[in-house]
């Protein structure tokens, strides 16, 4: 279950003159500014460059009732300058120094990034300290804004099947929790919102107490710690940052069953989510197992059970898959797909699920498949050391979902000493079809026409 | 064994310090065998990334077998030498490697990630899937029915639609024209034999290029490539003919039941090779490049909130040349956005850029540039795209240079001789308001 804690716990309870928190992972340094502001450094010189990023622990989920999207449209409205800097000016002057920079919004989490050369980080984390509490917004700048973002939705849910499927499964399968919501809103509530919905979300969340910086890169802890003092040290403490109050899922007594069809799909598919327990600070076991029953039940077609019993064994799927993120603030969602083989309906599909479900409850993990998943979980920790953007960002999204920089660095350990039984343990909980939504996808049926 | 050791310093053309110590050190590497690969040692992580690519791609299928390279693609890791589909899997993930096999118009690419500690098997293995591909009936058939299913949903996806239909409009009955994966009939009627040859069409040495970054020294790699390619012959089909681009402006529509319209959009271009590349890169980012800062962004996006995104930049491929673009708007919104491109268009055509977006844009590409070489999986994609181009091991010492030194005069001319507000050509998908086809 999730843990339910200030946001701001762990922040306000170290000061600037207290010992790292943690520094287990090589050249991975955290410590926290006066005013609360949680920092993490990661050391890597490789190249003479360096990520930026801040992370505010809001998101979508935490959005007022009517008002889905406005996290989303802010983040969209942090471009459009400061009493300090014009609208459009922050990007311009990221690259105006060879750097490029974005932000992204997700249920738990917003967050700004800027990749640019190592000696340019002053200057970054000037800007970003700047548009955290100086945003100045205009009528003028917000209103078109408005309309990229409604065209955001277009191109990137109205337009895709999948994507509106998605958004009606997890309605579905929340009943009482803002996961259910989209994170880019619901587009009779984006059209309704304005500039001052925006201004009051951010004056409610965005402050140095309710934020994680995280620099990766060609630098030193020191220096980011002298450089954060200095550009972030300074803005005040918000008392008023509220605690995460979020709706609580009641039990689920009911399995969900959705019918979907859209003139874009062109061949019938199935999804089944069931309600997952996420990643919890100093409880990470659970999700670590589940993380081994994705594998093997829908990793690659040629290893997992779903791809071995369906794809090869029988030719009845063209495609299985099995999917799990543990790293959320509150309960998650395990997903399994199929795509049937032409010639096989969905009901059958979904008997060939159950079917595999129960031959994995009776039979247990295959063991060789099982050692090759944990050598594979090892050695991508060592691949995960290649990219400074993804290694910064799963600081960024863990601490965002309430976990420490102690859970982030326990992870690999915890997954490494998971056991068959774990797995068995964890699958007997989560696969109750009461908390799950079955899902059918179908091309819609041609109308017809009266002779 | 021959090394040419080169020290290549990239660093930003900026006004105050640079990042100057950055250096990729790229060693040409000739194995006793004849194979030249560009080699960065980087011991820091245990792990090589490896970059194979061979030109040619999917423009190589032979006549009345589409699909067949792509098809072969997919097939390479479905169980190769002794082990089948299953096994091969097997003993890829039990050493934790990860093979990525592509193709696109004018390549076949191999993306291999292995730990040093079992670089051997590793490589054992790639060499098997790229050298004793299995191609069992039952692999091709469930492998088939995916490709099925992909073209399939390509019927009915917007994006894919549009970019089919500007591609069959340009290039016709050319490799360019049509979709890799072939059509429902062509790609039914290959046969094992036609996979077999697929891999003589595409994988030889006269078109092979090698990058490798991480955890390994000129010596082993060299060991490698030559243990990886011994038997690889030396030529394999013959390149596709150039394809002139001769598109007459003009909007196609696409009637498709969507509330946004997907547009591609293009005019002729320049080769890789050209002369001019340098100006027109420049002057296309400061009309419709990557990232916020572009005329068509402002005014589509930024000004009237006309669409998510929009971009347009030189598309050089091997046996044709466009400037291409492409964006989304609402059905009832999109006429309005084609007529902002081909203001903007014809804006720079008569206006030129101002002093300062050159400066501006010659100071962002500069300073971008050094920023790529992070990561030794990015590092190894630019190294062999280097090669493929022919660029020369120094291109990462002096591209920055040859930025810098465009002048206003080219910059002109290059505007005055290819961009062509009157050329371009539209195609949308959707049920655009307002917008008339013209007869194509």
């Amino acid at each position: 279950m999730p843990l339910r804690r200030l946001a701001t716990a762990t922040a306000l309870a170290t000061s600037l003159a207290a010992a790292p928190l943690a520094a287990a992972e090589d050249g991975v340094t955290t410590f926290t500014l006066e005013n609360g502001m949680d920092v993490v450094v990661i050391e890597d010189t490789r190249a003479p460059v360096a990520v930026h990023m801040v992370w505010y622990r809001v998101g979508s989920s935490d959005e007022p009732p009517g008002k889905s999207g406005i996290a989303h449209y802010l983040e969209h409205l942090m471009f459009k300058g400061t009493e300090k800097r014009a609208p459009g000016e922050f990007s311009e002057v990221v690259e105006a120094q060879g750097g490029s920079d974005n932000a992204f919004t997700s249920f738990d989490y917003t967050g700004y990034f800027q990749r640019v050369a190592s000696d340019r980080l002053s200057l970054m984390m000037e800007m970003e300290a700047d548009r955290m509490t100086n945003l100045v917004l205009s009528d003028e700048v917000a209103r078109p804004e408005l309309g990229v973002v409604l065209e955001e939705r277009s191109q990137r849910t109205d337009s895709n099947p999948g994507a509106l499927f998605g958004e009606q499964r997890r309605a579905a399968l929340f009943l009482n929790h803002p996961y259910g919501r989209p994170i880019i809103g619901w587009r009779s509530e984006i059209e309704e919102l304005d500039m001052q919905d925006a201004l009051d979300f951010y004056a409610d969340h965005y402050a140095p107490n309710n934020a994680i910086l995280v620099v990766a890169g060609d630098v030193t802890a020191d220096e980011v710690r002298a450089l954060a003092n200095e550009h972030y040290g300074p803005i005040p403490a918000n008392p008023e940052i509220a605690e995460r109050q979020r709706p609580a899922e009641p039990p689920h007594l009911a399995e969900r069953r959705l019918m979907f069809d859209d003139p874009q799909i062109s061949q019938p598919y199935l999804v089944r989510s069931y309600l997952a327990p996420e990643r919890d600070p100093g409880n990470q076991e659970e999700a670590a197992a589940l993380v081994y029953l994705a594998d093997l039940l829908g990793g690659s077609s040629a290893t997992s059970l779903m791809g071995k019993a369906l794809e090869f064994e029988t030719q009845k799927a063209v495609y299985t898959s099995a999917f799990y993120s543990g790293t959320s603030y509150d309960d998650t969602s395990f997903g399994l797909v199929i795509v049937p083989a032409p010639g096989r309906s969905l009901p059958e599909a979904e008997a060939d699920l159950d079917a595999v479900l129960a031959r994995f409850m009776e039979e247990g993990p295959d063991m060789e498949a099982f050692a090759r998943i944990k050598t594979q979980i090892k050695a991508s920790q060592i691949f995960a050391r290649d990219n400074l953007q993804s290694r910064a960002r799963r600081y960024g999204e863990a601490l965002t979902a309430g976990l420490t920089v102690e859970d982030v660095q326990a992870w690999p350990d915890i997954l490494q000493a998971v056991t068959p039984e774990d797995v068995m343990a964890a699958a007997e909980r989560l696969f109750d079809k009461r908390r799950s939504v079955t899902g059918y996808a179908t091309p819609t049926a041609p109308q017809e026409v009266s002779q | 064994m021959m090394i040419r050791t080169f020290a290549a310093a990239c660093f930003a053309a900026l006004s105050s310090a640079l990042p100057l110590h950055a250096e990729v050190d790229i060693q040409e590497v000739t194995t006793p065998g004849g194979i030249t690969a560009w080699l960065v040692e980087e011991p820091s992580i245990p792990f090589v990334a490896l970059e194979i690519r061979f030109k040619g791609g999917t423009s190589l299928d032979a006549p009345g077998k589409r699909g067949a390279i792509n098809l072969m693609t997919g097939l390479l890791e479905e169980g190769a030498g002794d082990l089948d589909s299953r096994a091969f899997a097997a003993a890829r993930d039990g050493l934790a490697a990860g093979f990525g096999y592509d193709s696109y118009d004018d390549s076949f690419s191999v993306s291999a990630e292995f730990l040093t500690e079992t670089a051997d098997e590793a490589l054992e293995l790639l060499r098997l899937s790229l050298r004793e591909p299995r191609f069992e009936q039952a692999d091709i058939d469930r492998v088939k029915a995916q490709v099925q299913s992909g073209i399939d949903s390509d019927k009915t996806d917007p994006d894919t639609i549009a970019q089919d239909t500007f591609a069959e409009l340009a290039f016709g009955d050319h490799p360019y024209g049509s979709a890799p994966s072939g059509t429902t009939e062509s790609l039914a009627a290959l046969t094992r034999d036609d996979l077999l040859e697929a891999v003589d069409r595409v994988m030889a040495r006269d078109r092979l290029y090698v990058a490798a970054v991480g955890d390994v020294d000129a010596e082993t790699l060299s060991i490698w490539l030559d243990r990886l390619f011994a038997d690889l012959p030396e030529t394999g089909a013959p390149m596709p003919e150039a394809v002139p681009y001769a598109v007459e402006s003009g909007v196609t529509v696409v009637p498709f039941d969507t509330p946004q319209s997907v547009v591609v959009f293009a005019q002729n271009g320049i080769p890789r090779d050209d002369e001019r590349f340098f100006e027109a890169y420049l002057a296309m980012q400061v009309l419709g490049g990557g990232g916020f800062n572009n005329r068509l962004m402002e005014e589509v996006r930024v000004k009237r909130g006309l669409t998510y995104g929009i971009g347009a930049y030189l598309s050089p491929r091997d046996y044709s040349e466009t400037i291409s673009g492409g964006f989304s708007s609402d059905n009832g919104k999109v006429a309005e956005a084609i007529a902002i491109v081909q203001d903007e268009w014809r804006r720079m055509r008569e206006e030129g850029l101002s002093d300062e977006e050159v400066q501006r844009v010659k100071t962002y590409l500069t300073g971008a540039y050094p920023l790529r070489f992070d990561g030794n999986a990015r590092i190894a994609r630019i190294l062999v795209g280097m090669q493929m181009e022919d660029l020369g091991l120094d291109y990462v010492n002096t591209r920055n240079a040859r930025i810098d030194a465009v002048t206003d005069e080219e910059l002109t001319a290059f505007i005055d001789d290819v961009l062509d507000p009157d050329g371009l050509h539209f195609v949308v998908v959707g049920q655009p308001e307002g917008l008339e086809a013209t007869a194509n």
